[in-house]
């Protein structure tokens, strides 16, 4: 019925809802203040290790700590 | 048989109109009665498990007059902010304008765009800046409102919000891709939404 609504800016640009919130909550963690900017940016930063299997067999994993930018 | 398919027809009709919708039915709380039997007939002197419903607390019924107070849970990932909270109105900010919830509004469901929240109780107001979530008004008068990000206001910083003003609005001018300009677009809906936030 409604399959030609207007969609949302990001959405038609081909931004998922979750990549947009994760977008917004990122800026307003970045704009806090001093001691709540760096709580907020250590309580969300990802720690993982990534290992990539060629003629399967795992290669040596790599550690990886991104910022949760992206 | 044309006269047996019409007596066959209002039939399945009325049938649905009887069954009511899931979300009136108050949640079975008692456990399920052929379960207990097997159970006390293998293990007569041990407690049987708990299922999961029954750790659940069933949303209370929708009472017949208008609830007093607004019953409102304030979640975020890492922390629960409030939790059913009496309060007396909240004012969320939807994608379609600031939304007021008195307690026995209509069960609406509500997406949050960047902008002020506030818990009105008695005299005072706490307001909070949320990054996005959702709003989940149930006919009871409970409110779920979730959040991925929500600080109170005095914890923003005006300086940063400036600056990022200042460079959203230059990355949308400098953008090319699609993706670019809407990420851009968002930078500035956000920083606008914490400016107005910090003087309105």
């Amino acid at each position: 019925m409604a399959s030609n609504a207007a969609v949302p800016f990001w959405r038609a640009a081909g931004m998922t809802y979750i990549t947009y919130s994760n977008i917004c909550a990122n800026l307003v963690r970045n704009c806090l203040k001093e001691p709540y900017k760096t709580e907020a940016l250590s309580r969300e930063k990802v720690h993982f290790s990534i290992s990539k299997w060629t003629d399967g067999k795992p290669e040596k994993p790599t550690l990886r700590s991104d910022s949760p930018e992206e | 048989m044309l006269r047996r398919a019409l007596g066959l027809l209002p039939r399945p009709i009325a049938a649905a109109r009887a069954r009511s919708f899931s979300t009136d039915l108050p949640a079975a709380h008692t456990a399920d009665a052929t379960f207990m039997e097997a159970w006390n007939k293998v293990m007569p002197n041990m407690d049987p498990p708990k299922t999961p419903l029954s750790f659940m607390h069933p949303r209370p019924p929708t009472p017949s007059s208008i609830p007093p107070k607004l019953t409102v849970n304030f979640v975020l990932p890492y922390a629960s902010e409030l939790s059913t909270k009496e309060v007396d109105m909240v004012i969320v900010p939807a994608t379609t304008g600031q939304m007021g919830f008195l307690p026995g509004h209509v069960a609406t469901i509500a997406e949050l765009k960047p902008g002020v929240l506030s818990v009105h109780e008695g005299s005072e107001t706490t307001k909070y800046f949320v990054s996005s979530g959702f709003v989940f008004i149930h006919a009871n008068s409970f409110a779920d409102i979730i959040a991925v990000e929500a600080v109170p206001l005095d914890r923003i910083d005006a300086n940063l919000v400036q600056k990022g003003l200042a460079d959203f609005t230059q990355k949308l001018s400098s953008a090319t891709t699609e993706l670019e300009k809407a990420e851009a677009q968002i930078g500035i809906d956000v920083h606008s939404a914490l400016n107005s936030a910090l003087t309105g």
